[in-house]
């Protein structure tokens, strides 16, 4: 029993030392203090992002370092101070302005789009609005229909908005770096589920200049059976799924698109050409989903001809988020879904 | 045994003038042996403490008489929601409830004391701090419970959960902080419309006391005339930032501007009582809304993900507890008038616990919902209809 835990001990430290793992959390928190201590025109603001330490510990430590000036708390009205938000990037800040959840956005979204998305392009090019909204976006654990929703068909319906998702921890501080840095709108879409998750972080993620392209797929699996896009926590379960197909000898290809808008309709198409399979895996509701976008720009491009099979989508169930766990768990795409459309797909 | 009730009376009784109650009754003092019901006082007046008030030219009255029968169901009222939210943090602890769990335990005379100066016809919608309004508003603890661990029968089927209980009259239970204001208004539109005297108690908390909907709300509920009673829960904590914090003004009942305001402690159940007849009769003589501002405390952090003391001392929330807890004071004022017994209350105590357990037991017993009811609910009075499932084969059953 005792050499047991010995030996378990020795390779949690041989681990640890050997590879430097990042929890989600933490690498925003790295990207956000980096983005802060560059420029003195960043700051952020938010509910409970200061004293409270970010409602879901993003921000931990930052007004401790930066104070009152670059961290702020402001009251509960996302309205107000999302318009704020945008005020001061018109007029020279870079902001960060963070929805508790997306969900609170939609109280926001005139500014967002009205004021922040349109402006470069109604003063053709007198007036860009340099902010960053972020915050998680999506399903989480038990929080029900109004505290569920992703925002990512929305937000990525509209021209003059960057919309960013990103799935690992060296995703998260990429991006967000690249977000903060951008003169341009970005809505950065978070994910509670996986702000604990660790993940592996390369030596060149960990120096202060670590960028990650907006606009720019991974792919994080190859595979020449079928093509599978998805982003945020959705890429695990594509992984997962596909560890499993791997055993029965289908190979998947795992498209993780770190950006909604500007799509990367490239990667995918290169993909799909190569695979001739395609599967879309979201979380949000079927219905003008991204899903639905990708598949459109499949027909419409040199990879429809590449399709051995109707390219199709796994995404939530068309319904508002039920609250129990039962219920819950069936609402949104499981492992053994993407297994079957694979199936399905392939006709095996 | 008789020297020992009247140590424990004059005791008790001390500890009720500090909480401003004034006896009026001197041959209380005297009763102390009593063993049937008949040697209760069968009700007494009590001092209750000056509201502030905003553009009102009087308020509601200084006294207010309780009866013992009222006594005695506040009390169990009060406790029931007290030891119901106590059980939901266990739950909670022990994973069986799940998500967002924003508990009441303190602000008991909120409920309680609005539920008694309004009737069960009138309309109530608060935000998510809901579990005490929806037991008022005609809600078991069972079904409540049961809605709490997501069980088919939780009040809302399992659907809803801890945010999201609804039941007649009573329009949630809402986890957008402020949009349950403008809905309010829209009920007592509704009322106003329809003619039928009934009114709105339309409920929000200090930090969303900032929100713009609620200015614009003002506005149009005063246009109208609207029979709206605006009740500002002030906890004086929006999740963890204070009252100070949060607002350029913390006079929450003069925030109406032009909409007359009380403000009042909100700890004692009369109190609030007195302020809701007086604000109900206001609305329902077509002056327009009104609001209240009560002044109250919540024992847990905003959620159960909250400790509650990173942004508040212990000693603050232990200091309210010992001085200003509601079930307290209204069990010294019963007790010190010899309006019931301590073993009355006792018993009272262990039916409740009774009640709360059998309705836990239930509410980890009861399956969850059935798969088939995934879908229902989407629209009302409508066809059956397909709804898409995760993938394209799978196509599931929706019904109204």
């Amino acid at each position: 029993m005792f050499l047991r835990h010995a030996v378990w001990y020795y390779h949690a430290f041989l681990y640890s030392i050997l590879r430097y793992h990042v929890t989600v959390r933490d690498a925003l928190n790295q990207a956000l203090d980096e983005e802060l201590e560059r420029d003195e025109r960043v700051f952020l603001l938010g509910e409970e992002v200061a004293q409270y330490d970010g409602a879901y510990k993003v921000s931990r430590g930052l007004w401790k370092k930066y104070g009152d000036k670059r961290i702020i708390d402001t009251p509960i009205t996302e309205m107000g101070f999302a318009g704020i938000a945008v005020g001061a990037a018109m007029a020279g800040l870079r902001p960060i302005c963070e929805f508790m959840t997306f969900n609170f956005s939609m109280q926001a979204i005139d500014q967002v789009i009205n004021s922040a998305a349109k402006t470069y392009y109604m003063s053709a090019g007198l007036q860009p609005v340099p902010i960053v909204f972020r915050g998680p976006n999506g399903a989480s654990a038990g929080v029900a229909a109004q505290h569920s929703q992703c925002f990512a068909a929305w937000y990525g319906h509209c021209p003059g908005l960057k919309v960013v998702s990103p799935w690992s921890a060296e995703d998260a501080k990429g991006l967000l770096k690249s977000a903060i840095r951008d003169d341009n709108p970005v809505v950065f879409l978070e994910n509670e589920l996986m702000y604990g998750v660790p993940f592996e972080m390369s030596e060149e993620a960990q120096s202060k200049d670590f960028l990650l392209p907006i606009g720019k797929a991974k792919i994080e699996r190859q595979g020449n059976h079928v093509t599978l896009v998805s982003h945020s926590r959705m890429v695990s379960l594509c992984l997962d799924a596909a560890a499993v197909l791997a055993k029965e000898g289908i190979e998947c290809e795992v498209i993780n698109m770190r950006t909604i808008r500007p799509l990367d309709a490239e990667a995918i198409e290169t993909s799909v050409m190569k695979t001739n399979h395609l599967i879309t895996v979201e979380g949000g509701w079927p219905q003008f989903g991204v899903g639905a976008e990708i598949l459109a720009r499949i027909m419409e491009g040199p990879a429809f001809n590449f399709l051995d099979a109707p390219a199709v989508r796994v995404t939530g169930v068309d319904i508002p988020m039920p609250y129990a766990k039962i219920l819950e768990d069936n609402s949104i795409p499981q492992i053994k879904d993407i297994i079957f459309s694979v199936k399905k797909t392939l006709n095996v | 045994m008789r020297k020992m009730l009247t140590i424990i009376s004059n005791v008790l009784r001390g500890s009720a003038s500090r909480n401003g109650a004034e006896l009026v009754s001197e041959g209380a003092r005297v009763v102390v042996s009593a063993r049937t019901y008949a040697d209760f006082t069968p009700q007494a007046t009590f001092d209750i403490k000056k509201c502030d008030l905003h553009k009102l030219e009087e308020g509601p009255p200084l006294q207010a008489v309780l009866t013992r029968e009222e006594g005695l169901q506040y009390y169990r009222t009060m406790q029931t929601i007290r030891r119901m939210e106590l059980k939901a943090d266990q739950l909670y602890k022990q994973k069986i409830i799940r998500g967002f769990c924003h508990l009441y335990d303190g602000q008991e005379a909120c409920a309680v004391g609005i539920e008694t100066g309004i009737n069960l016809s009138d309309h109530l919608i608060t935000a998510y701090r809901a579990h005490g309004y929806t037991l008022t508003r005609g809600g078991t603890v069972r079904e409540i419970m049961a809605e709490l661990t997501g069980r088919r029968g939780g009040i809302a089927k399992g659907k809803g959960g801890s945010m999201h209980m609804y039941t007649k009259h009573f329009y949630g239970g809402n986890g957008i902080v402020g949009a349950q204001v403008p809905l309010g208004a829209g009920v007592a539109l509704a009322c106003k419309y329809l003619g039928n005297n009934e009114i709105c108690v339309c409920l929000y908390g200090d930090g969303a006391a900032n929100q713009g909907q609620i200015f614009e709300t003002y506005n149009m509920a005063s246009l109208w005339k609207l029979p709206c009673i605006f009740i500002c829960e002030n906890n004086k904590y929006g999740m963890g930032t204070s009252v100070e914090r949060a607002a350029a003004s913390t006079d929450y009942y003069k925030r109406g501007d032009f909409i007359p305001g009380l403000r009042l402690d909100g700890m004692d159940v009369l109190c609030v009582r007195e302020a809701t007849k007086f604000a109900a009769e206001h609305c329902r003589s077509g002056k327009g809304p009104i609001l209240m501002e009560l002044q109250t405390y919540r024992y847990h952090g905003h959620s159960m993900s909250d400790p509650g003391v990173s942004y508040r001392t212990r000693e603050e929330i232990q200091e309210v507890r010992s001085k200003s807890d509601p079930i307290s004071m209204l069990k010294d004022r019963m007790l010190s008038n010899n309006m019931a017994s301590v073993e009355e209350l006792k018993e009272i105590d262990v039916e409740v616990r009774k009640e709360i357990e059998d309705a836990a037991q239930f509410a980890t017993t009861d399956p969850e919902p059935p798969l088939d009811d995934l879908c229902n609910h989407i629209f009302y009075n409508d066809p059956p209809m397909e709804v898409r499932g995760t993938n394209p084969w799978t196509k599931l059953k929706s019904v109204s």
